[in-house]
Formats: structure tokens, sequence, C-alpha cells
């Protein structure tokens, strides 16, 4: 099942016991992508995943591990120079048809598109038409994918998702330049929840905001996934807003899932080393000051890590 | 609304220094182009003192009035809607010849300019909508069409349709041996037509390069922006995708460049008129400046610019119309 | 700083930037060695109106001179105006863009609403208003008028980049040790707009040459020089077109595409460096059809025809859209 030197990713029996009770929504197997660059780069190597119904699944790793390619994969989004080179990507619909995503083409893939599967992209800034008003946006995902709503119903829906996301529908005559960074971040989200999808992947939504804005954001997040019953993929390199938010968590290094577990196991227990730099290398609100640069003491997880710049050799596994 | 407001403030400041170039150029210049005309005009008929006036009102004399005297009075003239009096046509006001000509230059040009800009844009939208595929290939030999120059594309024009395969008539804006004039009939308007096919054909061929290239270009940078990506995300029809997230992000900057090109295309339509005997204002500002008749050039010069203008404020309604920010924001 | 990226910014072996560069060194060495090895173009011992034959490469015209002559003549006073135009206008585009963007306030509301004015008031008709008023024009004279009037557009560009520049940290740092705004200018912000300046110098010396094509032909260009305008002024004039004389008015204007032609290429060559998405995204595109074609992608593959596209808009190759699965 897995090439190269590592045994698949790191877990738990705790882990297990846990996704054994839940229903699976969307199961990607050996998914490698490959950009078509002089040299070859191989961004996602033989990457299995499950997703299962309403859960958070958190996906973590720095810049450039791969875990942006990775959710542009699962959503048939793939931009050239990146290619499918291999890999299965099932979506288990409610209904309970599979749907084989990968052989999607046409019509079929149009369709597949927002109603089962949405997404919030990175950096909101750009993500909204200039030229066209929120009204319009929110609009052409409904008269495309639900053609049989009339238009006082698309208006009604339209108000209705503002109204979710917590944006007044008075600015549903607005342009996206009128709008403020996290409004144009709830527009995105409300926008992502048109059709009632199933999964929502959502890249690094909150990275471009401050702080309390971001708190907001998350929080609405919470709430309409206990409404509404979507799982959400969550993107983001913030490990420890991971930790708060997020139900299992799977870690990416150079294009491969290196663990992934429960939050509270890798909080308590991260067992692959990379997992534990991550960890930490947030620092803490609790602990002494300057521990964490100083002593290494202060990080995330409470315990004293080794003095920063000490590179460990990957693959070791721990007992 | 305040970006209209400021648009046609600035025309009107720019149609201000457009009057006072007329003005001036003339008494900056070395030479003496007074003695020029007014030598031009005794041989055409006695030269009457207020003639006389009226050439050094046009341009200057060293008389006993200061420059801002002579500069008012010019004005003055101007907003009673004299242009002066013509000498290749003496003694015709400018004005009655200008009337004339207009129509046969807005006509030909500014239809050939629509058919040009939206071929262009459209060409250029499919492009790059294209790109990475055979499309991209022959990008280049569009440059190659726009550095023609505009009166060379005409010549060869006419001595391959005109006087070798006899398709087109060569000269006028319609055939002078049938029709005396203008007239409202169905053959007319034939003539009108055949005439202005290839006099057409020259405007659209040497302007759609440039704005198919513009336009290409664009639509290859808004491609990649995000929101076509969301748009793709969302699962809307390409169509859609093509027409309103695409094209119409790309086509604003060929919008706001549109009164560079314009220049461009006026200064082209001038020397291409020459060429086909077109009767418009391009061809009779030329003949002034062949026949020292200042008054009939600066008076073309001016409409010509006023017509610019209209059409760039045409331009700016319709950039206010597609683009919100503009609209909002100026 | 400004040293490292104006390295990175120079130009990668192109087929578009060889071909341009091949096509202007062959014109401007025509135009240097030329009238040298041709005939006297201003001698009209030759019979008139001969067609291209030996001796006479391009012909007579029908004054009976030879035209290959006039050409290499022409092309010579022809690259000076546009050489000379071309400085003068990017000179001034320099002041009014790059100034005016970077000094703001009054002086750039000043300089900008200048560049406006003389950007939308036509320049051809402008500038032959001023042509008609001299008697004598020289070379210099029109290549003067040329470059006075066509910097506009250059200017615009120029200041939009100014602007953009401006914000940037190592301007502000400049700014902030105390650094004079000239030198700010000369040493931090146009090392980095080179490649634009070169774009638009090369934009201004084809609209110089073309524009002076103009002027010539209407017969307001450089009294007593040939240029390839002249010689298009001289077979209208000679009624070469009735006469069926292609050789007399072809060559010229083919000169000037040739040159614009050359010209623009180069452009497109620094136009990609400027903006990388528009070599980027054309590639990228490339790169993943011959991936399909060796049947590399899965998602090719899985849609059952490995040489085509999926339906997806990502492919940028707009193939028909197909029903089912």
């Amino acid at each position: 099942m897995t090439a190269t030197t590592t045994r698949g990713p790191l877990s738990s029996a705790a882990h297990a016991a846990h996704v054994a009770t839940l229903e699976p929504v969307l199961t990607a197997r050996d998914v490698s992508i490959e950009y078509e660059v002089e040299p070859p780069v191989h961004a996602v190597k033989n990457v299995s995943l499950t997703l299962h119904r309403g859960e958070i699944l958190g996906l973590a790793g720095e810049s450039g591990c791969g875990k942006t390619t990775l959710a542009y994969g699962l959503n048939r989004l793939l931009k050239p120079p990146a290619i499918l080179r291999s890999g299965e990507v099932v979506f288990h619909d409610a209904s309970g048809t599979d749907v084989d995503v990968v052989a999607l083409t046409g019509d079929a893939l149009r369709a597949f598109r927002w109603d089962k599967v949405s997404m919030v992209f990175q950096g909101a800034m750009n993500s909204l038409n200039p030229v066209l008003s929120v009204r319009a946006q929110l609009h052409d995902v409904l008269i495309t994918h639900r053609p049989r709503m009339g238009r006082a119903e698309r208006d009604e829906r339209a108000a209705e998702l503002l109204r979710l996301v917590g944006v007044d529908p008075s600015r549903l005559d607005s342009f996206a330049h009128e709008l403020s960074g996290g409004m144009r971040q709830r527009v995105m989200i409300a926008m992502a929840l048109a059709l009632n999808p199933q999964v929502m992947i959502m890249d690094e939504p909150t990275t471009a905001l401050d702080v309390v804005v971001q708190r907001g954001i998350l929080r609405e997040i919470m709430k309409l996934r206990e409404r509404l019953g979507f799982a959400v993929v969550f993107i983001t390199h913030d490990l420890p807003l991971l930790l708060e938010i997020g139900d299992r968590i799977a870690v990416m290094l150079e294009g491969e899932i290196v663990e992934i577990d429960t939050a509270e196991n890798i909080y308590l227990r991260a067992q692959h080393p990379y997992t534990r730099k991550l960890l930490d290398s947030f620092p803490s609100l609790t602990g002494e000051r300057g521990g964490f640069i100083r002593t290494g003491t202060g990080t995330v997880d409470g315990t004293g890590a080794e003095p920063s710049g000490n590179d460990e050799p990957n693959g070791e596994v721990p007992a | 609304m305040k970006y209209y407001a400021r648009r046609i403030g600035f025309y009107a400041i720019t149609l201000w220094a457009a009057v006072s170039l007329n003005f001036l150029i003339p008494r900056l210049l070395p030479g003496d182009p007074v003695s020029i005309l007014l030598a031009k005009l005794q041989r055409s008929g006695t030269v009457t003192p207020a003639i006389e006036r009226s050439v050094q009102l046009l341009l200057g004399a060293d008389s006993e009035q200061s420059m801002l005297e002579q500069y008012l009075a010019y004005w003055g003239r101007l907003l009673r809607g004299d242009l002066g009096v013509s000498v290749t046509k003496y003694p015709t006001p400018v004005v009655e010849l200008i009337a004339a000509a207009l129509p046969w230059t807005i006509g030909l040009i500014g239809t050939a300019t629509v058919i040009s800009f939206v071929l262009g844009i459209g060409l250029g939208a499919w492009a790059g909508w294209k790109r990475g595929t055979w499309v991209d290939g022959i990008i280049p030999s569009t440059t190659l069409l726009q550095s023609l120059p505009y009166f060379w594309i005409a010549l060869l024009l006419v001595f391959v349709f005109a006087v070798t395969l006899q398709w087109f008539p060569i000269i006028g804006g319609y055939d002078v041996f049938t029709f005396d004039g203008p007239e409202w009939s169905w053959a007319f308007v034939g003539s009108v037509i055949q005439h202005a096919i290839l006099p057409a054909a020259t405007v659209v061929i040497s302007s759609v390069g440039g704005w198919l290239l513009g336009m290409r270009n664009m639509m290859v940078s808004t491609l990649s922006e995000d929101y076509v990506t969301t748009a793709e995300a969302k699962g809307l029809r390409r169509r859609r995708i093509f027409m309103t997230y695409a094209t119409r992000n790309a086509m604003i900057p060929s919008l706001t460049g549109f009164g560079v090109s314009l220049g461009f295309v006026v200064s082209g339509s001038l020397v291409m008129e020459q060429v086909f005997t077109y009767p418009g204002v391009g061809k009779l500002m030329i003949e002034a400046v062949r026949n020292n008749d200042y008054a009939l050039m600066q008076g073309s010069f001016l409409i010509i610019t006023v017509a610019v203008l209209a059409a760039l404020f045409v331009m700016d309604l319709v950039q206010g119309l597609i683009d919100p920010r503009t609209r909002h924001h100026g | 700083m400004a040293r490292g990226a104006l390295r990175q910014q120079l130009p990668s072996r192109s087929a578009k930037l060889v071909a341009g560069l091949v096509i202007v060194s062959a014109i401007v060495l025509f135009a240097i060695v030329g009238p040298f090895v041709t005939q006297d173009p201003r001698s009209s011992a030759n019979d008139a109106l001969l067609p291209p034959q030996p001796g006479h490469w391009l012909g007579t015209t029908s004054l009976g001179y030879d035209v290959l002559a006039q050409l290499a003549e022409g092309a010579r006073s022809s690259l000076i105006v546009g050489v000379v135009a071309g400085a003068i206008a990017i000179a001034m585009s320099v002041v009014f863009g790059i100034v005016a963007g970077y000094v703001r306030g009054w002086t750039d509301e000043v300089l900008s609403l200048i560049t406006n004015i003389v950007l939308v008031i036509p320049a051809l008709p402008l500038m032959i208003v001023t042509a008609s008023y001299l008697e004598t024009r020289s070379l210099w004279l029109v290549a003067g008028i040329l470059g006075l009037f066509g910097w506009a557009g250059s200017a615009i560009v120029l200041r939009a980049q100014a602007l953009s520049l401006r914000t940037r940290d190592y301007v502000s740092a400049a700014r902030v040790a105390g650094e004079r705004t000239a030198r700010i200018i000369l040493v931090e912000i146009m090392p980095n707009l080179l490649p634009l300046l070169a774009a638009q110098f090369l934009f201004a010396v084809i609209l110089a040459i073309l524009g002076e094509a103009g002027l010539s032909y209407l017969g307001l260009g450089p009294n007593g020089s040939i240029t390839w305008g002249t010689i298009l002024n001289d077979a209208q004039g000679g009624s070469a077109l009735t006469r069926g004389a292609w050789w007399w008015f072809v060559p010229p204007g083919l000169m000037i595409a040739l040159l614009g032609c050359g010209l623009s290429l180069i452009n497109f060559a620094i136009d990609e460096i400027i903006n990388p998405k528009l070599r980027l995204a054309p590639a990228a595109a490339r790169s993943v059809r011959q991936a399909r074609k060796a049947g590399r992608d899965l998602l090719a593959v899985r849609a059952g025809d490995p040489s085509a596209a999926t339906a997806d808009l990502v492919a940028g190759d707009g193939t028909k859209e197909r029903v089912g699965a």
C-alpha cells in the first residue's frame, strides 16, 4: 500500500477504536499528485485518508507540505502543472450511493461540485468576483444547481445564508470591495453552504484575519456544523487551533501523512518527531516567560523539547 | 455622480487645452503664417480689412494687442460659432465644410472602430481562454499586423482589390459620377457601403491586433485569479465562467485604455482618408495643410478633438456600467 | 537588493526574443552598412519604373531612382528619427511618470493632468498642425516633434509602477534614512523598472517611426531627407498604385512592419518577464497536455480518452464537454 521508507502514518489504538464508530463520507486511497515541472515535484505521495460524516478533520503541516494540493486533488480542482498520478477518491453520499470522484466528467462533475463537496479558499480577499454583487454570486450557484428555484425563493435563500453566517442581508447588494476581510470570508462560507453540502473543505480560512475576527468565524463554523451536520476538512499550519476545534488531526510532511490521531492523543501523546516539533513551535500562554526560546520549556504541550536547531532524523519511531 | 462629473470636468479642461494649443502654436513657432495666408487669399480675391483682421486673430500679429487680448478675442469668436473662412473653398465658412465632412468620418471610422473593438476583445478573450494550445502560436503574428502603418495597408488593399481585382472602387465616399450629392435612396446607400468597405477594412485590420493582444494577455492573467477558481469549484457552467467571471473582468483595462487606442485609430484614419480620398474630416484637414488653409486646419483639429472626447465619454459610461469599483470610486 | 532583482529579470532564452533580436539587428545592419554598398539614392540616371532585376534589385522609381538605395538611406534616417524621438519620449515619460508617481501631492496632480491631456488630444493631428507652420523641417526637428507628443502613454504606465514601488520596504527604508528624492528615484526605483523602461522605449521607437511615416506620407516630414515615409509619399505622387509599380511602395511599408514586428517580439519577451503569469500559465497547460498524452494523468485515463482533456476548465483547452459517468 505504501512506498518508500515510511510505514504509513503513525496512529494509535484509541484512534482506530474512535473511527470504528463513525460513518465515512469521503475516502481517498493512495492519492499521488505530481507537478509537471522540471524536475517533476511529487507534491502528494500515496496519501490515504478517510473523512467521516459530521467530523472535523484537521490537516496540519508547514507551507509546501502538500496539504492544499491534496485538498484540490480531492475536489477535482487541480490546476496545471499539477496532475493526479494515481489514486482513488470515493464520495459516500448520504443517500447510500458511492460516487467515484476521479471518474467524473462533464455535467456529472459540475453537478457534483459544490453540491456534495464545497470549498472555502485560502485568503478570501480575491475569491469574490469584483464586478458582481454578492447577491448575484449567491444566486448563480442556485441557478446552476437548483434550476427549479424561482427568483423569490433564491432571494430568500440568499438572505437566509447571510444570516446564518452573521452578515446583515442588506449586504446582498454590496460588492466585494465594499466588504471588510472578515465579512468577505463570511460571505464565502455562506456561499459554501448554499447547497447544503455534506463536506466542506476549508483551506486556511482564517489565516489572513486578525485573531478576534478569526475567533468569531470559527465559532460560526462550529455552530453551523452542529446545526447542519456537514464534515469539515480544516487545513492550516496552526496546529494549536486544530487541537481546539478538531476531532481528528492528520499531520503532513513533504507530501505524506506522518501521523493521524484524535486531537486529544496528538496533544497528549504525539508520536512522530515532526508532530512533536510542530507542537513545540508554538509558544504557550502559560509557563515561564522566555522559557520557549531560552530553555525550550513553555511550549504548547508543556514538555521541554530539545533546544531549537536540532534536526531529528525522519522515520525514527520511538516506542 | 462624482465619477462622471470628474470625467466631464477633465474633458472640458482638455478642450480648453486644445483650443489654447491652436492659439499658441502658430504664434510660438518661427515663420510668418499670416503673410503666407494673406498672400494666398489675395490670389483668390480681394482682401478686405475684415478678412485681414480675421487672419490676424487666427494666427497672431505684431499689432498693439497683447497676447492676452488676442487670446480672449480668439475665444470670443470661437464661442460665437465662428471658425473662420476657408481659403481652399473661399468664401465658405469652415463650419459648413466640417459639418458636411463630419458624418462621413463618424460613420466610417465610428462603425469600423466599434467592429474592430468588439472583434479584438472577442478574439482576444477566446485566445486567452485557449492558452497553452496551438492558439498561442499565432499570437506573435498579430504583432506584425499591429506594426503595419495604416496607410500602407490602405495602399495594399487598394492595389489588390481595387486596381488589380477591381472588386471595389478606388476613391471617394460614393459614386460621384452617378450621384450629384447625398440623397436618400437605396442605391445611394449601396454605393456608400461599397465605397466604405476597403477603408473600413483598413481600420479594422490595423487596429484589431492591439485590442486582441491586450485582451488576450489580460485573459491569461485573469484566469489564474482566485475568483475564477472559485467559480469553477462552484460547478458553474463554462459559458458563465467565461463571460461573467473571466471576460468581464479582463476587459476592464481595455476600456480604460480605449482612449489611447482611439488616438491611434484617429491618427491612422486621417491618413487613410487621404489614400482613399474619402470625404471626411481627415481629408479636409490634410487638404487644408497643403493649401496653408489655417482656419480650416485649426477647425478640423478642434472638431476631431471634440469627437475623440465624446467617444471617450461614451467609453467611461460603459466602464461605469461594467465595473462597480469605477462607479463608486472613480 | 535592487541589483539582485535586476539579475533575476534578465530575459531567459525564448524563441520570440531571439526572433525579434535577429530581425531588428538585421534591419539596423542594413541601415548602417546599406548606404555604403548600394547606389546613390539621389541619382536619377537610371531608367524609370524598372521592375526588380539584376542591378536594380528592387527596381526604380518613376524618376529613375534606385529603390533599394533609397530604402537603405531611408532605413538610416527613419531609424535615427525613431531612436531620437524614442529617447525624448522616454525621458519625458520618466519625468511625468516616475517623478509624479513617486513624489505625489500637488506635483503629481499637475503632472498627471498634463499627461492625461496630452494623451487624449489626438497625436497625429496635433503634430500635423505643428509641422504645418514650419517651412523647413530637419530630421532632428521631426524627431523632436514626435518625441514631444508621444510620451503620454508610457508616462501613465510608469507612474502606476512608481506608485506601487514607493510603498516597498527598501524604498521606505531609504526615505527614512534621509536619502534625497532624486537619489531614491535613480538608485532604488529605476533599476527595478529597467525591463519596463526598455519595453516602453521600444514602443516609443515603433510609434515614432510610424508617426514619421505618416507625417512624411502627408508631405510634412523632414525636407531633403529620404525616409521610408518620404518614399511612400513619392510613390503616391508618382502614381505607383495605378501604374502597378508594387516594388516601389511595398518595400518601405514592409520594412516598417518588419521593424515594428521585431521590436514587438522583443517587447513580448519583456512582457513575459514583467508579468510571469503570461509565461507560466500557458507553459503549465502545455506540460500537462504532454503528460496526458504520455498517459500520466489519471483523470484523463479514467475519462476514457488519454489524449484529450477532461471537461475541466483548468486544462484551458476547451474540449467539448462530455456527459455521463
